[in-house]
């Protein structure tokens, strides 16, 4: 009697529990991939899990090459990653895979030299150099040429660059391969590249620590680590010929004057792009989605996210050194987003 | 009682024979998954994989080499800095120590032991670089002419390197040699006294009777330098290029696995990532196998030589 009893208090239990189940039921999606937008993506998943309470985004920070691998093993519902996926690894994924702009970053090459207050100008081919170990000193001609005025002392250069595979490292490679041909060359593109020269630190934050330790080094960090460490990082010369200092602004620039030739699939490189005022060595980071997910409530969801971030929530940017998306290629992004099936 | 016996002694027997079979196989698994992902760059690199000097991620060349050798040449130098300490206090605490004074040193010791591997790191990179730097500025020219002290004074780099893994083995090296010593026969002393043997007489002949258990708290120590990776990257200057200058900076093959392992996206690249893994796994096991065949070998040569040993530390 008393086993039947517990048995039917247990079928009622059950019975409730799958009826108030659709009322409760939460959204979760997961997600994984770049360190570099980590901040501002764990913002937004959390602001916008304030306005919709039952959808909750998680989202792992192993990087670009792991966020890539994952969406294509289908064990995350959407990657992230600050470097394009390549033609090859779009056709080995078992679905069409979109690339979607989020926000936009910038490079910086800091540098620590005793004694010299001034800011250091630098072009692209005096930067490729310095990388690629031909300009050793920092009283070398080609930089005291453009910063006349400038005591530069006769020490050497360290070069520091980043250890891990990074985000950070494509974009200031695929910047060097652009202004240098020895640099395209001899060194090339990647997450990871073969160095000419120089000692790594890992992580953006180990080669901030590396060029404030280190008298006479440079290095190249995302622009809020250079402010946050207060390392001095210089102006860049841009394609017109101008002299940028990495900001909000120029970055924003920068993405504007690629929106007017934009890809229709948005990979694209915004490094070294014309126009005024542009600081050439920025990038957009990339969310990943399949265009026609196995799971269409998480799609629909994900759908709805993702013109909020690119709409709303592109407020949060300036606070956390990320420069907003310009206003064109939202629109063309939202556009895109319709292409993804959610029904 | 009787009949169950046998029994319970053959479970006991068969259930500890189990665990032998499962750690032998976990080892053997692991070797099997590395090689198994590794192949796309086994078939590519071959025996070249061990030869060849290029890293590069970008035209997909890998080449182990200065991994290796920076593995090879940062633990060896971290254990020929780190034994002589790590013996001068094993001797100290268990011969020579005042009673009151023991526990703590060997409290303070195996706390050494216990400090995360990436507070080394930090530690190294703010105490210890700045100082090597400072050690390094000040080498002499006519030093500096010599490839072992050649280079730019960085502080980061293989001296760095050497010595926050001598750091960090001491307390291992320590420990055991401490517990090997404790294990001689008090008759062994006793004999050497006996001998009119002085006290450093007769701790040479407690060192010499204990030399395998040494030898193989060394080679502990060696194992750990080769594995360590988050203090090693941190300070090591993370460049592939093979260097006999100590000023260089260089690379170990833990820590490059750590570093790119995250970002490598394409299949070459994570294979030869893997390969590393598995060549790091092979030289462990030769080193191990090695440290075994020592530790063997002066035990038979000891059987023969064992009886004219100690009148030869009396004379």
């Amino acid at each position: 009697m008393a086993s039947s009893a517990s048995r039917f208090a247990l079928a009622i239990a059950c019975a409730a529990a799958i009826v108030a189940a659709p009322a409760a039921q939460k959204i979760q999606i997961n997600g994984a991939g770049a360190t570099f937008p980590y901040p501002i993506y764990s913002k937004w998943f959390s602001e916008y899990n304030k306005l919709h309470a039952d959808i909750q985004i998680n989202y792992q920070s192993i990087g670009s090459g792991g966020g890539i691998r994952q969406i294509q093993a289908q064990t995350v519902f959407f990657g992230a990653t600050d470097g394009p996926m390549t033609p090859e690894q779009l056709l080995a994924s078992p679905g069409r895979i979109l690339h979607f702009p989020m926000v936009l970053g910038a490079v910086v090459p800091v540098y620590n030299i005793p004694n010299v207050r001034a800011e250091l100008k630098f072009t692209g081919a005096v930067l490729a150099d310095i990388f690629l170990g031909k300009i050793t000193m920092w009283n070398d001609p080609a930089i005291a040429k453009l910063n006349a005025g400038v005591t530069l002392p006769g020490t050497a250069i360290t070069v520091a660059h980043r250890a891990d595979g990074s985000g950070t490292t494509y974009i200031w490679a695929d910047y060097l391969s652009k202004v240098s041909p020895e640099w395209k060359s001899r060194v090339g593109i990647n997450t990871s590249v073969n160095w000419p020269t120089g000692v790594g630190g890992r992580g953006n934050e180990g080669v901030a620590g590396l060029v404030s330790q280190t008298p006479g080094s440079i290095g190249y960090v995302e622009l809020i680590y250079a402010l946050q460490n207060k390392i001095s990082y210089g102006p860049v010369q841009n394609m017109d010929g101008e002299f940028a200092k990495a900001s909000v602004e120029s970055v924003t620039a920068a993405a504007a004057s690629a929106a007017s030739h934009m890809p229709a699939d948005f990979r694209v490189s915004i490094t070294n792009a014309p126009g005024k005022g542009v600081y050439p060595i920025s990038s957009f980071t990339w969310l990943l989605l399949y265009e026609n997910p196995k799971n269409k409530t998480q799609s629909k969801a994900m759908v709805d996210f993702v013109k909020w971030a690119l709409t709303d929530g592109q407020k949060y940017c300036a606070e956390l050194g990320y420069a907003p998306l310009p206003e064109a290629v939202v629109k063309l992004e939202l556009a895109a987003l319709a292409k993804i099936k959610t029904s | 009682m009787p009949r169950s016996k046998p029994r319970s002694e053959l479970a006991f027997r068969l259930g500890t024979g189990a665990f032998g079979v499962i750690l032998v196989g976990i080892v053997a698994a692991i070797g099997i998954v590395l090689a198994r992902q590794s192949m796309p760059s086994i078939q590519k690199f071959g025996l070249n994989f061990w030869q060849t000097e290029t890293w590069d991620p970008v035209v997909g060349e890998f080449g182990a080499l200065p991994f290796i050798w920076g593995t090879l040449y940062s633990s060896a130098l971290a254990l020929l800095i780190a034994t002589p300490i790590a013996l001068g206090i094993a001797v100290f605490i268990s011969e020579l120590c005042p009673t009151a004074l023991r526990q703590p040193l060997v409290f303070l010791t195996e706390l050494l032991a216990a400090i995360p591997s990436i507070v080394y790191g930090l530690w190294g990179i703010f105490v210890l670089v700045p100082a090597v730097r400072a050690l390094e500025s000040a080498t002499p020219e006519w030093l500096r002419r010599w490839p072992l002290f050649s280079g730019p004074p960085l502080g980061l780099g293989m001296l760095a390197a050497a010595l926050v893994l001598a750091v960090m083995v001491v307390p291992f090296i320590s420990s055991v040699s401490r517990e090997v010593l404790k294990s001689v026969p008090v008759a062994q002393r006793e004999g050497a006294y006996a001998l009119g043997a002085t006290r450093f007489e007769a701790i040479r002949a407690a060192l010499f009777y204990a030399r395998t258990g040494i030898v193989g708290a060394i080679m502990l120590g060696f194992g750990r330098a080769l594995g360590e990776t988050m203090a090693v990257t941190m300070v090591i200057g993370n460049n592939p290029r093979i260097s006999t200058s100590l000023f260089a900076p260089q690379y170990t093959m833990a820590a490059v696995i750590a570093n790119e392992f995250t970002e490598a996206a394409d299949e070459l690249y994570l294979a030869a990532l893997v390969e590393i893994g598995l060549v790091l796994f092979v030289i462990t096991l030769i080193v191990n196998s090695l440290s075994r065949l020592l530790i063997w070998s002066m035990n038979r040569t000891a059987r023969a030589v064992v009886t004219p040993e100690p009148v030869k530390v009396a004379a």
